[in-house]
């Protein structure tokens, strides 16, 4: 008589390769815990040391290290400028296209203006940089004359809004057509304009995917590097006057990493301070805009 | 009764006054369209305009000191004799062992020539707009400011800007150790980030259980692509660069003459930077493989990893290529990482390995734009269309892969 035996039978090889797979899918934790302990390591060197307050770092307004001064305001103000000027025209911008795109453009039409923003995005942004240098910082010097800096922050926050607006936009326009059609038709059986209904109707209903997009936009303008290391100057300076040169947090890191830095100098563990604040301001905004989009999606399914 | 709703003529007023509104409003969206489309037309204007033009120069040393014949009938046999009886013998045997003289083409030589007996002394460059609408004004002034000048139309990309090494004369640098490098970090990175960033994907889609470790994953990898790349180069500084590096200098393996800072630190932080992006991908191309063929495969009595290898992942494959392209093309143009990690800022050899010092395109391109002489913005703006070149090619592939092998379920 044959003898089945269909109990599971313990498999040494397909163990070992659900192993590996848990591996390679906690190695994403690693990478952030290993982000955390380095740049945490290097920046608690740097508080310890004894000429570094607490204080002095988050109000002072001039950044020397080496001269004591360890004003983190000096490259945080650059950074909130440009970021502030790059959201201001990729806000509005990105939100038109993405009206334009979900409301009003027809199949065809999309299917040749999204390939055109995805090379956009696809730019690499040390490209945008030569282009807010080269291109157009003097064209802002001649509308507005010498005052403009040839490092300024203005040039190097709008380019960078450029950069961010196929960003906005298509993280808006999901949001537009993740509104069910119902409310729009609701909105023209009353006798509404089609502005009426993408303004009044479907844009209030996409509002919270708009504001993950505005997030996840700020955040990509902390962040960003290659433009404000070109264009937006190279030397720490607290202003918020658009038209002057100052150096991001950034910026910082890049220009001073650049050279030759001796380990556990001064210089080196500040540059680490700066990045875990970035590093934490840009994740308690990406995950704000998670949630926010999570939220957004289970209220239409 | 008291009628609210607008009669006949006001009804008509407030009509059309909506309707111009909508226009106005209609008019506005399609501008902020058009403008993001202006933009890029502006930048790849700009890029082009910077890479052809105008070039004044002059010869330091009189080209009739060393031959008489015009320098653009010289043969190669003539020039390899000039270059062999004006140049020093360290610098001839220098050039002997980066390539042998003899077999170097006549451009090649011709350029050696121009580079290091004559010595060009650019004076002024201009944009290709420039040149075409203000040629006649252009030659003038050269004529007034620079007597000796010489001007000619110039284009700064040319196949000799893609094959020579870089140079500390713009006029006589070429992208190829730049290029070279690029493409050993981006091997180097997607030899790392590929099977992890699949295998991840492969676990989180197939194999995990859905609990609180399982979301925290998940989230996190969402997190780690939205973190700035300036911080994975500091991640890579620490780790890569200082931490592993008897591993990364290749020392452990005998080779002495380098630290950290070499093609292998670099291309594992850029592996890091795009594995988030190439599991989400993945995750995405899995996704996309119908229920029914897992449990057809079930069904005839196969394991989960049976299953996974001979159903899911051929079915993904295409799906998952396209994801680690994209990634590829993003890795191919970060530069901030690469700055932090420490490329190195002036370079000449070929990179021989993966313990090799590095330079890639988007480092030079850098370079070159952040230098005050207009010739560099010269060699920036063809490094840029190098860079683009590149980049289309890479996204017209995977373009290409999604639609071949897309299937209908």
């Amino acid at each position: 008589m044959m003898n089945f035996d269909l109990r599971k039978k313990p498999r040494l090889a397909e163990s070992l390769i659900q192993t590996l797979l848990f591996l390679a899918g906690i190695l994403s934790i690693f990478t952030t815990l290993a982000i955390v302990y380095e740049l945490g390591k290097e920046a608690l060197l740097f508080f310890n040391n004894p000429d570094v307050t607490f204080v002095k770092f988050f109000s002072g307004t001039k950044w020397q290290p080496s001269i004591g001064n360890y004003g983190i305001w000096a490259l945080v103000s650059a950074t909130l400028t440009t970021s502030f000027i790059a959201i201001f025209i990729s806000l509005p911008l990105g939100l038109a296209v993405a009206i334009y795109l979900s409301e009003y453009a027809s199949l065809r039409v999309r299917s040749i203006l999204k390939p055109i923003l995805e090379v956009l995005a696809g730019i690499p942004t040390v490209v945008y940089g030569y282009f807010a240098l080269l291109f157009v910082t003097p064209i802002l010097q001649n509308i507005f004359g010498e005052s403009i800096q040839v490092y300024n922050m203005l040039s190097a926050g709008l380019v960078m809004g450029i950069m961010i607006l196929p960003l906005i936009s298509s993280m808006s326009e999901d949001a537009l057509s993740a509104v069910p059609r119902s409310l729009r038709e609701a909105a023209f059986a009353m006798g509404a304009t089609k502005v009426e209904t993408s303004l009044q109707v479907v844009l209030p209903a996409a509002l919270s995917g708009i504001g993950a997009a505005l997030i996840v936009g700020i955040s990509r303008a902390v962040g960003e590097t290659m433009i404000v290391a070109i264009a937006s100057g190279a030397g720490p300076n607290f202003t918020f006057n658009p038209i002057q040169a100052a150096e991001t947090m950034t910026g910082h890191i890049a220009r001073i990493s650049g050279g030759d830095l001796s380990y556990n100098s001064i210089d080196y563990t500040s540059l680490f301070a700066i990045a875990l604040m970035l590093f934490l301001v840009t994740l308690v905004l990406n995950l704000i805009s998670q949630w926010v989009v999570n939220r957004f999606r289970e209220r239409y399914e | 009764m008291q009628n609210h709703f607008p009669e006949n003529e006001a009804f008509y007023k407030a009509l059309s006054k909506r309707y111009g509104i909508a226009t106005v409003w209609q008019i506005l969206f399609l501008s902020a369209l058009l403008l993001a489309i202006l933009s890029l037309t502006a930048l790849i204007y700009n890029v082009i305009d910077g890479a052809f033009g105008y070039i004044a120069y002059e010869y330091k040393n009189d080209p009739s000191e060393f031959t008489s014949t015009p320098i653009n009938e010289l043969t190669k046999e003539e020039l390899l004799t000039i270059l062999k009886n004006n140049l020093s013998t360290g610098a001839y045997k220098k050039l002997d062992n980066e390539q042998a003289m003899s077999t170097r083409s006549q451009a090649d030589l011709l350029n050696l020539f121009l580079e290091r007996l004559i010595q060009i002394d650019t004076k002024q460059t201009w944009s290709m707009t420039e040149s075409i609408l203000k040629g006649e004004k252009i030659r003038q002034e050269t004529k007034t400011n620079y007597p000796e000048a010489r001007i000619e139309f110039r284009s700064w990309l040319t196949p000799q800007f893609l094959v020579s090494p870089m140079s500390s004369k713009a006029e006589f640098a070429g992208v190829r150790t730049a290029v070279l490098g690029s493409l050993w970090l981006v091997g180097i990175a997607i030899a790392f980030a590929l099977p992890i960033g699949t295998g991840a994907a492969v676990y989180l889609q197939e194999y995990a259980p859905k609990n609180w470790l399982t979301s925290i994953i998940q989230t996190n990898i969402n997190n780690l692509a939205g973190v700035p790349s300036i911080v994975y180069g500091m991640l890579g500084l620490a780790v890569f660069v200082r931490w592993l590096e008897p591993f990364t200098s290749g020392s452990m393996f005998g080779i002495t003459d380098t630290n950290g800072r070499t093609i292998l630190s670099a291309g594992l932080t850029m592996g890091i930077l795009v594995l988030p992006l190439i599991i989400i991908n993945a995750q995405e191309a899995i996704k996309a493989v119908p229920d029914s063929l897992r449990q057809a495969s079930f069904g005839v009595g196969a394991t989960r990893w049976q299953t996974v290898w001979h159903h899911v992942l051929p079915n993904a494959l295409p799906g998952i290529l396209t994801g680690s392209i994209l990634a590829l093309s993003r890795a191919l143009g970060e530069t901030a990482p690469l700055i932090v990690v420490g490329a190195s800022t002036f370079i000449s050899v070929d990179p021989d390995g993966p313990f090799s010092k590095f330079t890639a395109l988007p480092i030079q391109i850098y370079q070159w734009t952040t230098r005050a002489q207009s010739e560099f913005h010269a060699i920036a703006a063809s490094g840029i269309i190098v860079l683009l070149v590149l980049l289309l090619t890479l996204n017209a592939t995977a373009i290409l892969l999604r639609n071949r092998f897309k299937q209908k379920y």
